[in-house]
Protein backbone atom coordinates (compact mmCIF):
# COMPACT_ATOMS: atom_id res chain seq x y z
CA UNK A 1 0.00 0.00 0.00
CA UNK A 2 1.48 3.68 -1.28
CA UNK A 3 0.50 6.10 1.11
CA UNK A 4 -2.13 4.07 3.76
CA UNK A 5 -4.00 6.02 6.28
CA UNK A 6 -3.48 4.82 9.67
CA UNK A 7 -5.22 5.73 12.78
CA UNK A 8 -3.02 5.90 16.32
CA UNK A 9 -4.10 5.01 20.07
CA UNK A 10 -1.37 6.36 22.55
CA UNK A 11 -2.22 5.47 26.24
CA UNK A 12 0.68 4.31 27.71
CA UNK A 13 0.80 6.94 30.22
CA UNK A 14 -1.46 10.07 31.42
CA UNK A 15 -1.95 11.17 27.78
CA UNK A 16 -4.74 9.96 25.44
CA UNK A 17 -3.08 10.54 22.37
CA UNK A 18 -5.00 9.97 18.90
CA UNK A 19 -3.69 10.60 15.82
CA UNK A 20 -4.21 10.02 11.61
CA UNK A 21 -1.01 10.01 9.52
CA UNK A 22 -0.76 9.17 6.12
CA UNK A 23 2.22 8.06 4.31
CA UNK A 24 4.34 10.26 6.55
CA UNK A 25 1.88 13.12 6.14
CA UNK A 26 0.82 14.32 9.81
CA UNK A 27 -3.22 14.72 9.31
CA UNK A 28 -4.06 15.00 13.11
CA UNK A 29 -2.92 14.89 16.00
CA UNK A 30 -5.74 15.04 18.85
CA UNK A 31 -4.75 14.93 23.08
CA UNK A 32 -6.48 14.34 26.27
CA UNK A 33 -4.72 14.74 29.37
CA UNK A 34 -5.35 14.20 33.06
CA UNK A 35 -1.58 15.71 33.85
CA UNK A 36 -3.60 18.17 36.01
CA UNK A 37 -5.08 15.31 38.16
CA UNK A 38 -1.76 13.97 39.18
CA UNK A 39 0.26 16.84 39.95
CA UNK A 40 -0.77 16.84 43.08
CA UNK A 41 0.42 13.25 43.41
CA UNK A 42 4.08 14.79 42.46
CA UNK A 43 3.67 12.09 39.76
CA UNK A 44 1.61 9.90 37.37
CA UNK A 45 -1.42 7.88 39.12
CA UNK A 46 -2.18 4.87 37.39
CA UNK A 47 -5.70 4.22 38.01
CA UNK A 48 -6.44 8.14 37.58
CA UNK A 49 -5.10 8.46 34.22
CA UNK A 50 -6.79 4.83 33.37
CA UNK A 51 -10.37 6.39 34.11
CA UNK A 52 -9.54 9.34 32.24
CA UNK A 53 -8.53 7.36 28.90
CA UNK A 54 -12.26 5.84 29.16
CA UNK A 55 -13.61 8.54 29.60
CA UNK A 56 -11.42 10.20 26.60
CA UNK A 57 -11.00 7.61 24.01
CA UNK A 58 -14.73 7.60 22.11
CA UNK A 59 -14.48 11.69 21.98
CA UNK A 60 -10.65 12.30 21.27
CA UNK A 61 -10.95 9.83 18.29
CA UNK A 62 -13.99 11.97 16.57
CA UNK A 63 -11.45 15.34 17.77
CA UNK A 64 -8.86 13.32 15.29
CA UNK A 65 -10.88 12.27 12.75
CA UNK A 66 -12.76 15.78 12.67
CA UNK A 67 -9.12 17.75 12.19
CA UNK A 68 -8.40 15.42 9.71
CA UNK A 69 -11.06 16.20 8.04
CA UNK A 70 -11.67 12.07 7.57
CA UNK A 71 -13.93 9.27 7.94
CA UNK A 72 -13.57 6.32 10.24
CA UNK A 73 -14.69 4.47 6.78
CA UNK A 74 -11.08 6.29 5.07
CA UNK A 75 -9.30 4.17 7.69
CA UNK A 76 -6.77 1.47 6.10
CA UNK A 77 -4.75 0.42 9.52
CA UNK A 78 -5.23 1.25 13.23
CA UNK A 79 -2.28 1.30 15.20
CA UNK A 80 -1.47 0.95 18.96
CA UNK A 81 0.95 1.51 21.51
CA UNK A 82 1.39 -2.09 23.47
CA UNK A 83 3.90 -1.30 25.51
CA UNK A 84 6.20 -0.39 27.68
CA UNK A 85 4.10 1.76 30.07
CA UNK A 86 1.41 1.31 32.43
CA UNK A 87 -0.30 -1.61 31.65
CA UNK A 88 -3.71 -0.90 33.24
CA UNK A 89 -3.38 2.44 30.93
CA UNK A 90 -1.72 0.74 28.30
CA UNK A 91 -4.94 -1.85 28.10
CA UNK A 92 -7.14 0.91 27.54
CA UNK A 93 -5.72 1.84 24.62
CA UNK A 94 -4.97 -1.69 23.21
CA UNK A 95 -9.33 -2.60 23.59
CA UNK A 96 -10.04 0.20 21.61
CA UNK A 97 -8.08 -0.06 19.02
CA UNK A 98 -8.56 -4.10 18.35
CA UNK A 99 -12.61 -2.94 18.42
CA UNK A 100 -11.98 -0.41 16.02
CA UNK A 101 -9.78 -2.81 13.42
CA UNK A 102 -12.00 -5.00 14.04
CA UNK A 103 -15.21 -3.15 13.56
CA UNK A 104 -13.48 -1.64 10.47
CA UNK A 105 -11.97 -5.28 9.05
CA UNK A 106 -8.64 -3.20 8.78
CA UNK A 107 -5.45 -4.55 9.97
CA UNK A 108 -4.00 -3.86 13.51
CA UNK A 109 -0.18 -3.42 14.64
CA UNK A 110 0.88 -3.21 18.27
CA UNK A 111 3.76 -1.15 18.07
CA UNK A 112 6.50 0.06 20.57
CA UNK A 113 6.21 3.25 22.59
CA UNK A 114 9.74 4.09 21.91
CA UNK A 115 10.31 3.17 18.66
CA UNK A 116 7.49 5.71 17.98
CA UNK A 117 9.35 8.31 19.90
CA UNK A 118 11.74 7.50 16.87
CA UNK A 119 9.55 7.44 13.66
CA UNK A 120 7.59 10.45 14.69
CA UNK A 121 10.37 12.09 13.35
CA UNK A 122 9.85 11.34 9.89
CA UNK A 123 5.98 13.90 9.71
CA UNK A 124 8.59 16.69 9.66
CA UNK A 125 11.68 15.49 8.12
CA UNK A 126 10.88 12.30 5.62
CA UNK A 127 12.24 9.11 5.99
CA UNK A 128 15.23 8.80 8.08
CA UNK A 129 18.48 7.93 6.73
CA UNK A 130 18.87 4.02 7.37
CA UNK A 131 21.45 3.15 9.67
CA UNK A 132 20.75 6.47 12.08
CA UNK A 133 21.42 6.65 15.76
CA UNK A 134 19.19 7.22 17.26
CA UNK A 135 18.74 9.12 21.42
CA UNK A 136 15.87 8.15 22.77
CA UNK A 137 15.03 10.42 26.07
CA UNK A 138 11.65 10.45 27.58
CA UNK A 139 10.11 10.37 31.60
CA UNK A 140 10.76 6.40 32.03
CA UNK A 141 14.00 5.76 29.46
CA UNK A 142 16.91 6.77 27.98
CA UNK A 143 18.85 4.94 25.59
CA UNK A 144 20.91 5.55 22.71
CA UNK A 145 19.84 2.67 19.62
CA UNK A 146 21.87 1.90 16.12
CA UNK A 147 18.54 1.98 13.43
CA UNK A 148 19.32 -0.14 10.87
CA UNK A 149 15.68 -0.43 9.84
CA UNK A 150 13.21 1.36 11.94
CA UNK A 151 10.80 -1.32 10.51
CA UNK A 152 12.06 -4.42 12.49
CA UNK A 153 15.71 -3.85 13.34
CA UNK A 154 16.96 -1.60 16.24
CA UNK A 155 19.56 -2.24 18.09
CA UNK A 156 20.05 -0.95 22.03
CA UNK A 157 23.81 0.33 22.22
CA UNK A 158 23.25 1.33 25.56
CA UNK A 159 20.70 2.90 28.42
CA UNK A 160 20.54 4.51 31.68
CA UNK A 161 21.17 2.15 34.08
CA UNK A 162 19.43 4.01 37.27
CA UNK A 163 17.10 7.29 35.97
CA UNK A 164 16.21 8.23 32.88
CA UNK A 165 16.95 11.39 31.81
CA UNK A 166 13.27 12.71 31.91
CA UNK A 167 12.91 11.12 35.55
CA UNK A 168 15.93 12.99 36.46
CA UNK A 169 14.38 16.87 35.54
CA UNK A 170 11.15 15.69 37.75
CA UNK A 171 13.17 15.08 40.45
CA UNK A 172 15.36 18.19 40.26
CA UNK A 173 12.36 19.76 39.96
CA UNK A 174 11.11 18.50 43.49
CA UNK A 175 14.45 19.56 44.88
CA UNK A 176 13.67 23.17 43.47
CA UNK A 177 9.99 23.46 44.26
CA UNK A 178 9.04 23.56 40.23
CA UNK A 179 6.03 21.84 39.49
CA UNK A 180 5.64 18.37 37.97
CA UNK A 181 6.48 17.51 35.01
CA UNK A 182 9.64 19.04 36.05
CA UNK A 183 11.10 19.05 32.59
CA UNK A 184 9.55 22.46 31.05
CA UNK A 185 9.85 24.55 34.18
CA UNK A 186 13.48 23.52 34.82
CA UNK A 187 13.82 24.71 31.02
CA UNK A 188 12.81 27.86 31.67
CA UNK A 189 14.54 28.40 34.59
CA UNK A 190 17.36 27.70 33.07
CA UNK A 191 17.05 30.64 30.77
CA UNK A 192 17.50 33.10 33.29
CA UNK A 193 20.02 31.20 34.68
CA UNK A 194 23.85 30.28 34.09
CA UNK A 195 25.60 27.04 35.09
CA UNK A 196 27.81 28.05 37.49
CA UNK A 197 27.59 25.02 39.65
CA UNK A 198 30.03 22.07 38.81
CA UNK A 199 27.64 18.76 39.10
CA UNK A 200 28.95 15.69 38.16
CA UNK A 201 28.59 14.20 34.53
CA UNK A 202 27.79 10.26 35.36
CA UNK A 203 29.53 7.27 33.56
CA UNK A 204 31.89 9.79 31.48
CA UNK A 205 35.51 8.04 32.94
CA UNK A 206 37.26 6.46 30.10
CA UNK A 207 36.73 2.85 31.78
CA UNK A 208 33.20 3.31 31.79
CA UNK A 209 30.21 1.52 29.30
CA UNK A 210 30.17 4.82 26.20
CA UNK A 211 26.82 4.58 25.82
CA UNK A 212 25.44 3.85 29.19
CA UNK A 213 23.94 6.30 31.16
CA UNK A 214 23.22 7.42 35.07
CA UNK A 215 21.68 10.23 36.43
CA UNK A 216 20.79 9.35 39.94
CA UNK A 217 24.21 10.57 41.27
CA UNK A 218 23.68 13.88 39.56
CA UNK A 219 20.04 14.45 40.87
CA UNK A 220 21.45 13.34 44.47
CA UNK A 221 24.47 16.23 44.00
CA UNK A 222 21.54 18.43 43.03
CA UNK A 223 19.68 17.67 45.92
CA UNK A 224 22.66 17.67 48.56
CA UNK A 225 24.03 20.88 46.91
CA UNK A 226 20.85 22.82 47.44
CA UNK A 227 20.39 21.19 50.93
CA UNK A 228 23.59 22.30 52.33
CA UNK A 229 23.34 26.49 50.83
CA UNK A 230 20.11 26.27 53.03
CA UNK A 231 21.82 25.20 55.52
CA UNK A 232 23.99 27.60 55.52
CA UNK A 233 21.63 30.06 55.14
CA UNK A 234 22.43 30.79 51.30
CA UNK A 235 20.04 31.87 48.99
CA UNK A 236 19.59 29.23 45.87
CA UNK A 237 19.85 30.96 42.80
CA UNK A 238 17.27 28.24 41.18
CA UNK A 239 17.75 29.46 37.63
CA UNK A 240 21.19 28.66 38.34
CA UNK A 241 20.96 25.03 39.68
CA UNK A 242 18.87 24.55 36.50
CA UNK A 243 20.80 25.65 34.43
CA UNK A 244 23.97 24.04 35.56
CA UNK A 245 21.84 20.36 35.88
CA UNK A 246 20.88 21.22 32.91
CA UNK A 247 24.26 21.35 31.42
CA UNK A 248 25.78 18.24 32.79
CA UNK A 249 22.38 16.26 31.63
CA UNK A 250 22.87 17.80 27.80
CA UNK A 251 26.89 17.28 28.03
CA UNK A 252 26.48 13.50 28.69
CA UNK A 253 23.73 12.92 26.12
CA UNK A 254 25.12 14.98 23.52
CA UNK A 255 28.50 13.46 23.73
CA UNK A 256 27.50 9.81 24.16
CA UNK A 257 25.24 10.50 21.06
CA UNK A 258 27.83 12.11 19.15
CA UNK A 259 30.56 9.16 19.96
CA UNK A 260 27.72 6.55 19.41
CA UNK A 261 27.83 8.12 15.72
CA UNK A 262 31.49 8.07 15.18
CA UNK A 263 32.11 5.18 16.37
CA UNK A 264 29.25 3.15 14.02
CA UNK A 265 30.15 5.36 11.07
CA UNK A 266 26.88 6.95 11.08
CA UNK A 267 26.48 10.41 10.05
CA UNK A 268 22.72 10.79 11.09
CA UNK A 269 21.19 11.18 14.47
CA UNK A 270 17.80 11.86 15.17
CA UNK A 271 16.75 12.81 19.17
CA UNK A 272 13.10 11.76 20.45
CA UNK A 273 11.05 11.46 23.59
CA UNK A 274 10.13 13.95 25.91
CA UNK A 275 13.55 15.30 27.14
CA UNK A 276 14.27 16.28 23.19
CA UNK A 277 12.13 19.22 23.35
CA UNK A 278 14.19 20.66 25.86
CA UNK A 279 15.83 24.23 24.52
CA UNK A 280 19.39 23.30 25.65
CA UNK A 281 19.67 19.93 24.56
CA UNK A 282 18.56 20.77 20.88
CA UNK A 283 21.10 23.82 21.15
CA UNK A 284 23.72 21.74 22.37
CA UNK A 285 23.17 18.82 20.18
CA UNK A 286 23.28 21.16 16.82
CA UNK A 287 26.32 22.63 17.67
CA UNK A 288 28.32 19.45 18.49
CA UNK A 289 26.72 17.24 15.18
CA UNK A 290 27.57 20.42 13.26
CA UNK A 291 30.95 20.02 14.64
CA UNK A 292 31.36 16.63 13.84
CA UNK A 293 29.62 16.46 10.50
CA UNK A 294 26.71 14.44 11.50
CA UNK A 295 23.18 15.79 10.34
CA UNK A 296 20.86 15.93 13.43
CA UNK A 297 16.97 15.39 13.37
CA UNK A 298 14.89 16.47 16.22
CA UNK A 299 11.16 16.74 15.61
CA UNK A 300 9.34 19.92 17.09
CA UNK A 301 8.27 20.25 20.43
CA UNK A 302 5.00 19.09 20.20
CA UNK A 303 5.95 16.13 18.49
CA UNK A 304 8.44 14.95 21.37
CA UNK A 305 5.90 14.47 24.23
CA UNK A 306 3.65 11.20 24.08
CA UNK A 307 0.78 11.53 21.16
CA UNK A 308 -0.73 9.06 18.51
CA UNK A 309 0.38 11.00 15.52
CA UNK A 310 3.73 9.14 16.66
CA UNK A 311 2.20 5.78 16.66
CA UNK A 312 0.46 6.38 14.06
CA UNK A 313 3.73 6.99 12.09
CA UNK A 314 5.43 4.31 13.26
CA UNK A 315 2.06 1.96 11.85
CA UNK A 316 2.26 3.69 8.94
CA UNK A 317 5.84 2.89 8.39
CA UNK A 318 5.15 -1.04 9.21
CA UNK A 319 2.29 -1.18 6.80
CA UNK A 320 4.46 0.62 4.09
CA UNK A 321 7.06 -1.73 4.22
CA UNK A 322 5.04 -4.96 4.45
CA UNK A 323 5.39 -6.07 8.25
CA UNK A 324 2.85 -8.45 9.52
CA UNK A 325 0.13 -7.16 11.42
CA UNK A 326 -0.35 -8.09 14.98
CA UNK A 327 -2.14 -11.37 16.06
CA UNK A 328 -6.21 -10.53 17.47
CA UNK A 329 -4.79 -11.80 20.92
CA UNK A 330 -2.98 -8.84 21.00
CA UNK A 331 -2.27 -7.69 24.43
CA UNK A 332 0.00 -4.97 26.52
CA UNK A 333 3.60 -5.30 27.80
CA UNK A 334 4.25 -3.44 30.11
CA UNK A 335 8.08 -4.04 29.89
CA UNK A 336 8.33 -4.31 25.90
CA UNK A 337 11.90 -4.21 25.22
CA UNK A 338 13.07 -2.03 22.92
CA UNK A 339 14.52 -3.55 20.04
CA UNK A 340 10.63 -5.78 19.46
CA UNK A 341 9.00 -2.80 17.29
CA UNK A 342 6.28 -4.16 16.89
CA UNK A 343 4.63 -7.79 18.18
CA UNK B 1 -33.43 -6.32 16.41
CA UNK B 2 -29.80 -7.81 16.84
CA UNK B 3 -28.21 -7.12 20.07
CA UNK B 4 -24.35 -7.74 20.69
CA UNK B 5 -23.87 -8.25 24.52
CA UNK B 6 -20.09 -8.00 26.35
CA UNK B 7 -19.29 -8.31 30.34
CA UNK B 8 -15.87 -8.17 31.26
CA UNK B 9 -16.73 -7.81 34.78
CA UNK B 10 -15.57 -10.85 36.35
CA UNK B 11 -13.04 -13.57 35.67
CA UNK B 12 -15.56 -15.07 32.89
CA UNK B 13 -15.86 -12.65 30.16
CA UNK B 14 -18.87 -13.16 28.33
CA UNK B 15 -20.20 -12.13 24.77
CA UNK B 16 -23.51 -13.14 23.38
CA UNK B 17 -25.63 -12.25 20.43
CA UNK B 18 -29.50 -12.22 20.57
CA UNK B 19 -32.41 -11.75 18.15
CA UNK B 20 -34.54 -9.62 20.56
CA UNK B 21 -34.70 -12.01 23.48
CA UNK B 22 -33.31 -14.87 21.88
CA UNK B 23 -29.90 -16.01 22.35
CA UNK B 24 -28.66 -16.77 19.17
CA UNK B 25 -24.86 -17.73 20.14
CA UNK B 26 -23.13 -17.23 23.30
CA UNK B 27 -19.70 -17.54 24.84
CA UNK B 28 -18.01 -17.27 28.42
CA UNK B 29 -14.22 -17.77 28.72
CA UNK B 30 -12.35 -18.11 31.47
CA UNK B 31 -10.01 -15.61 30.91
CA UNK B 32 -8.84 -14.03 34.41
CA UNK B 33 -6.91 -11.02 33.85
CA UNK B 34 -6.45 -11.95 30.18
CA UNK B 35 -9.80 -10.07 29.33
CA UNK B 36 -7.75 -7.69 26.52
CA UNK B 37 -6.02 -10.29 24.28
CA UNK B 38 -9.38 -12.55 24.26
CA UNK B 39 -12.33 -9.90 24.35
CA UNK B 40 -12.26 -9.39 20.23
CA UNK B 41 -11.06 -12.96 19.36
CA UNK B 42 -14.44 -13.82 21.49
CA UNK B 43 -16.74 -11.34 19.69
CA UNK B 44 -15.49 -12.12 16.45
CA UNK B 45 -15.92 -16.15 17.11
CA UNK B 46 -19.51 -15.57 18.55
CA UNK B 47 -20.92 -13.53 15.46
CA UNK B 48 -19.45 -16.09 13.50
CA UNK B 49 -21.34 -18.72 14.73
CA UNK B 50 -24.65 -16.55 14.80
CA UNK B 51 -24.24 -16.03 11.38
CA UNK B 52 -23.87 -12.03 11.93
CA UNK B 53 -22.02 -9.23 10.20
CA UNK B 54 -21.15 -6.80 12.98
CA UNK B 55 -22.48 -4.19 9.99
CA UNK B 56 -25.52 -5.79 11.09
CA UNK B 57 -26.23 -4.92 14.96
CA UNK B 58 -28.65 -2.22 16.09
CA UNK B 59 -27.60 -1.89 19.43
CA UNK B 60 -25.13 -3.24 22.03
CA UNK B 61 -25.17 -4.01 25.77
CA UNK B 62 -22.53 -4.04 27.78
CA UNK B 63 -21.82 -4.38 31.92
CA UNK B 64 -20.32 -1.05 33.74
CA UNK B 65 -19.47 -3.13 36.73
CA UNK B 66 -19.23 -3.24 39.24
CA UNK B 67 -15.50 -5.19 39.26
CA UNK B 68 -11.79 -5.32 38.88
CA UNK B 69 -10.99 -2.36 36.89
CA UNK B 70 -8.68 -3.07 34.18
CA UNK B 71 -10.60 -5.57 32.90
CA UNK B 72 -13.82 -3.81 33.70
CA UNK B 73 -12.77 -1.01 30.83
CA UNK B 74 -11.88 -3.36 28.30
CA UNK B 75 -15.35 -4.61 27.96
CA UNK B 76 -16.76 -0.71 28.10
CA UNK B 77 -13.96 0.66 25.57
CA UNK B 78 -14.79 -2.45 23.08
CA UNK B 79 -18.47 -1.97 23.07
CA UNK B 80 -18.11 1.84 23.15
CA UNK B 81 -15.53 1.82 20.03
CA UNK B 82 -17.48 -0.90 18.03
CA UNK B 83 -20.67 0.94 18.60
CA UNK B 84 -18.85 4.20 17.34
CA UNK B 85 -17.97 2.28 14.21
CA UNK B 86 -21.67 0.51 13.99
CA UNK B 87 -23.64 3.78 14.18
CA UNK B 88 -25.58 1.43 17.40
CA UNK B 89 -26.71 2.41 20.72
CA UNK B 90 -24.27 1.06 23.66
CA UNK B 91 -26.31 0.42 27.01
CA UNK B 92 -24.57 0.14 29.97
CA UNK B 93 -25.84 -2.28 32.65
CA UNK B 94 -25.15 -2.91 36.22
CA UNK B 95 -22.75 -6.50 35.92
CA UNK B 96 -24.80 -7.45 39.08
CA UNK B 97 -27.81 -7.36 37.61
CA UNK B 98 -26.59 -10.29 34.90
CA UNK B 99 -25.98 -12.82 37.55
CA UNK B 100 -29.13 -14.97 38.55
CA UNK B 101 -32.79 -14.25 38.74
CA UNK B 102 -35.18 -13.12 40.58
CA UNK B 103 -35.17 -12.27 44.67
CA UNK B 104 -31.45 -12.87 45.71
CA UNK B 105 -28.34 -11.36 46.18
CA UNK B 106 -25.45 -11.52 44.20
CA UNK B 107 -21.29 -11.52 45.18
CA UNK B 108 -18.47 -11.33 43.29
CA UNK B 109 -15.14 -10.99 43.91
CA UNK B 110 -13.52 -7.77 44.15
CA UNK B 111 -10.43 -8.86 44.69
CA UNK B 112 -8.26 -7.39 47.90
CA UNK B 113 -10.45 -10.10 49.95
CA UNK B 114 -13.82 -8.15 49.69
CA UNK B 115 -16.76 -8.88 47.41
CA UNK B 116 -19.07 -6.78 45.07
CA UNK B 117 -23.05 -7.28 46.09
CA UNK B 118 -26.46 -6.15 45.13
CA UNK B 119 -29.56 -7.38 46.21
CA UNK B 120 -32.87 -7.86 44.54
CA UNK B 121 -36.23 -8.23 45.70
CA UNK B 122 -37.89 -8.36 42.00
CA UNK B 123 -36.19 -4.85 41.41
CA UNK B 124 -32.96 -3.80 42.66
CA UNK B 125 -33.16 -3.86 46.60
CA UNK B 126 -30.17 -2.68 48.02
CA UNK B 127 -25.94 -1.97 46.56
CA UNK B 128 -24.07 -2.36 44.33
CA UNK B 129 -21.68 -1.77 47.41
CA UNK B 130 -18.39 -3.20 48.06
CA UNK B 131 -16.78 -4.88 51.59
CA UNK B 132 -15.44 -7.39 53.41
CA UNK B 133 -17.55 -10.87 53.39
CA UNK B 134 -17.71 -11.03 56.81
CA UNK B 135 -18.81 -7.50 57.84
CA UNK B 136 -21.84 -6.97 55.05
CA UNK B 137 -25.17 -7.48 56.26
CA UNK B 138 -26.68 -8.78 53.57
CA UNK B 139 -31.11 -8.81 53.49
CA UNK B 140 -32.26 -12.83 53.94
CA UNK B 141 -32.45 -13.52 50.30
CA UNK B 142 -30.91 -16.84 48.31
CA UNK B 143 -27.02 -15.66 47.58
CA UNK B 144 -25.84 -16.16 44.08
CA UNK B 145 -22.60 -15.38 42.54
CA UNK B 146 -18.94 -16.17 43.19
CA UNK B 147 -19.37 -19.47 45.36
CA UNK B 148 -15.72 -19.37 46.96
CA UNK B 149 -17.42 -16.75 49.48
CA UNK B 150 -19.69 -18.83 51.04
CA UNK B 151 -17.22 -20.00 54.16
CA UNK B 152 -16.46 -16.26 54.57
CA UNK B 153 -20.43 -15.14 54.60
CA UNK B 154 -21.51 -17.34 56.64
CA UNK B 155 -23.95 -18.91 53.89
CA UNK B 156 -24.59 -21.27 50.86
CA UNK B 157 -23.79 -19.46 47.78
CA UNK B 158 -25.26 -20.81 44.73
CA UNK B 159 -22.92 -20.72 41.61
CA UNK B 160 -23.90 -18.05 39.01
CA UNK B 161 -22.02 -16.07 36.38
CA UNK B 162 -23.00 -13.50 34.13
CA UNK B 163 -25.34 -14.44 31.11
CA UNK B 164 -26.51 -12.88 28.01
CA UNK B 165 -30.24 -13.15 28.94
CA UNK B 166 -29.18 -11.84 32.19
CA UNK B 167 -27.27 -8.47 30.44
CA UNK B 168 -30.80 -8.08 27.91
CA UNK B 169 -32.57 -8.40 31.25
CA UNK B 170 -31.05 -5.59 32.75
CA UNK B 171 -31.26 -3.16 30.25
CA UNK B 172 -33.12 -0.31 31.79
CA UNK B 173 -35.93 1.34 29.08
CA UNK B 174 -35.42 4.66 27.88
CA UNK B 175 -32.24 6.28 25.75
CA UNK B 176 -28.52 4.52 26.73
CA UNK B 177 -26.61 6.61 29.43
CA UNK B 178 -22.87 8.22 29.27
CA UNK B 179 -20.75 4.40 30.16
CA UNK B 180 -19.43 5.13 33.59
CA UNK B 181 -18.40 2.44 35.16
CA UNK B 182 -19.10 1.49 38.68
CA UNK B 183 -16.18 1.95 40.24
CA UNK B 184 -17.44 1.95 43.89
CA UNK B 185 -13.73 2.62 44.83
CA UNK B 186 -12.10 5.97 44.66
CA UNK B 187 -8.53 5.49 42.70
CA UNK B 188 -6.78 7.76 45.47
CA UNK B 189 -7.58 5.06 47.97
CA UNK B 190 -4.23 3.60 46.24
CA UNK B 191 -1.65 6.63 45.26
CA UNK B 192 0.50 3.76 43.93
CA UNK B 193 2.23 7.15 42.29
CA UNK B 194 4.80 5.82 39.33
CA UNK B 195 7.73 8.12 39.61
CA UNK B 196 10.01 7.49 42.60
CA UNK B 197 10.47 10.22 45.13
CA UNK B 198 14.10 11.23 45.55
CA UNK B 199 15.91 9.53 47.75
CA UNK B 200 18.72 11.53 49.81
N1 LIG C 1 11.61 21.06 27.88
C1 LIG C 1 11.92 19.94 28.53
N2 LIG C 1 13.15 19.75 29.07
C2 LIG C 1 13.47 18.62 29.72
N3 LIG C 1 12.61 17.61 29.92
C3 LIG C 1 11.37 17.73 29.40
C4 LIG C 1 10.96 18.89 28.68
N4 LIG C 1 9.67 18.72 28.30
C5 LIG C 1 9.30 17.50 28.78
N5 LIG C 1 10.31 16.92 29.44
C6 LIG C 1 10.30 15.65 30.16
O1 LIG C 1 9.88 14.65 29.32
C7 LIG C 1 9.25 13.62 30.08
C8 LIG C 1 7.98 13.22 29.43
O2 LIG C 1 8.32 12.70 28.17
P1 LIG C 1 7.49 11.53 27.51
O3 LIG C 1 6.10 11.97 27.41
O4 LIG C 1 8.18 11.10 26.28
O5 LIG C 1 7.75 10.45 28.66
P2 LIG C 1 6.88 9.24 29.08
O6 LIG C 1 6.00 8.90 27.94
O7 LIG C 1 6.31 9.54 30.40
O8 LIG C 1 7.96 8.11 29.24
P3 LIG C 1 8.31 6.92 28.22
O9 LIG C 1 8.20 7.48 26.85
O10 LIG C 1 9.68 6.54 28.60
O11 LIG C 1 7.30 5.88 28.49
C9 LIG C 1 9.03 14.18 31.48
O12 LIG C 1 9.95 13.57 32.34
C10 LIG C 1 9.31 15.66 31.29
O13 LIG C 1 9.86 16.27 32.46
MG1 LIG D 1 6.73 8.64 26.03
Amino acid sequence: MAEPLVLGFETSCDETGIGLVRGHTLLSDALATSMAEHERFGGVVPEIASRAHLEAMVPTVHRALADAGAALSDVDAVAVTSGPGLTGALLVGVAAAKAYALALGVPLYGVNHLAAHVAVDELEHGRLAEPSIAMLVSGGHSSILLVPDLSQDVVELGRTIDDAAGEAFDKVARVLDLPFPGGPPIDRAAQEGTASIAFPRGLTGPRDPAYDFSFSGLKTAVARWVEAQQRDGVHVSVPDVAASFQEAVVDVLTAKAVRACRDHGVDHLVIGGGVAANSRLRAVAQERCDAAGIVLRVPSRRLCTDNGAMVAALGSRLVMAGVAPSQPDLGADSSLPIDVVSR
Amino acid sequence: MLTLAIDTATPTLVVGLADGDRVLAEAGVPSGTRHAELLTPTVTDVLTRAGVALADVGRLVVGLGPGPYTGLRVGIVTAAALGDVVGAPVHGVCSLDAVGDGPRVVVTDARRKEVYWRAYDGAPLAGPGVGRPEELDLPDLPVVGDARFAERLGRGVAPAEVTTAGLLRAVPAGPPAPLTPLYLRRPDAVPNVVRKPVTR
